[in-house]
């Protein structure tokens, strides 16, 4: 029923692989922390995949949301990968498809960061 | 469970993710036995999902002399599922538009949205105290919000 974050750097991007479900309490909260935790460590661009993640409720919405801006109050970059089509649907249905920057592919979602 | 008939079941839960769950749970399985497809029950699961998260968390506030009950029934029209608060209520006006320019990027104030899109019918009702929000999904008819 929980999430599952592994988190890697690519060309200076750090990409967290989400699994599971990011839902009111344990996803929620995860989330949160991991994003907090890497912009206390100055890692600001940072790439959500969430190919592995099968459902999101109303609270995991409301956290990709305030993660997408957290990162950006701070000048980073925040993007989401690889959505699975619930989670797009979701994000087609409250507008939010539109505020996020999503990629489909790794290499050009790392490609369309600003790099330094 | 507090009480079952021939079709419907009624549960009175503790004011808990746990109890969340259970309900997100026996509405998965009160769908799949009803024969819809994969993605209604997915709708119908979240939206019974929501509408528990906000009894317990808006409603209830978790607090651990409030309780939930959730009641399921398949009429063989429809889905009928009924999920009461012992809250403050809930005036379903004042609530924000979650797609408002203004207001898509807060970060709560989705779930009655949702509940509304995968939904064919939902109703409010006051208990004084508390909140029934009762939940409706017609068999064979076309995908809510599709």
């Amino acid at each position: 029923m929980s999430m599952k974050i592994s988190t890697r750097q690519v060309d200076g991007i750090t990409i967290l692989d989400l699994s599971g479900r990011i839902t009111l309490g344990e996803g929620s909260v995860q989330l949160r922390d991991s994003v907090r935790d890497l912009l206390g460590k100055g890692q600001k661009k940072i790439l959500l995949n969430l190919g592995d993640v099968n459902y999101i409720d109303s609270s995991g919405i409301g956290e990709l949301v305030s993660a997408y801006t957290t990162v950006r109050n701070q000048g980073g970059e925040l993007k989401l990968l690889n959505l699975t089509r619930k989670v797009h649907d979701l994000l087609q249905i409250t507008k939010l498809y539109t505020v996020f920057d999503i990629k489909d592919d790794e290499a050009s979602a790392i490609a369309s960061y600003a790099h330094a | 469970m507090t009480g079952q008939q021939a079709s419907r079941v009624t549960y009175t839960l503790d004011s808990s993710l746990d109890s969340v769950n259970k309900v997100e749970q026996t509405a998965e399985q009160m769908a799949r036995k009803a024969g819809v497809d994969e993605d209604e029950i997915f709708r119908i699961s979240m939206a019974v999902r929501e509408a528990a998260v906000n009894a317990v968390l808006h409603g209830n506030a978790y607090d651990p002399d409030k309780r939930m009950t959730a009641s399921f029934e398949n009429t063989g029209a429809s889905l009928v599922i009924r999920i009461t608060d012992e809250g403050k209520g809930l005036d379903p006006a004042t609530l924000p538009d979650p797609l408002a320019p203004e207001n898509l990027l807060r970060g709560s104030g989705r779930g009655i949205f949702l509940i509304r899109s995968f939904m064919d019918e939902v109703h409010f009702r006051q208990l004084h105290p508390g909140t029934e929000l009762t939940l409706i999904k017609h068999l064979g008819a076309a995908p809510a919000g599709a």
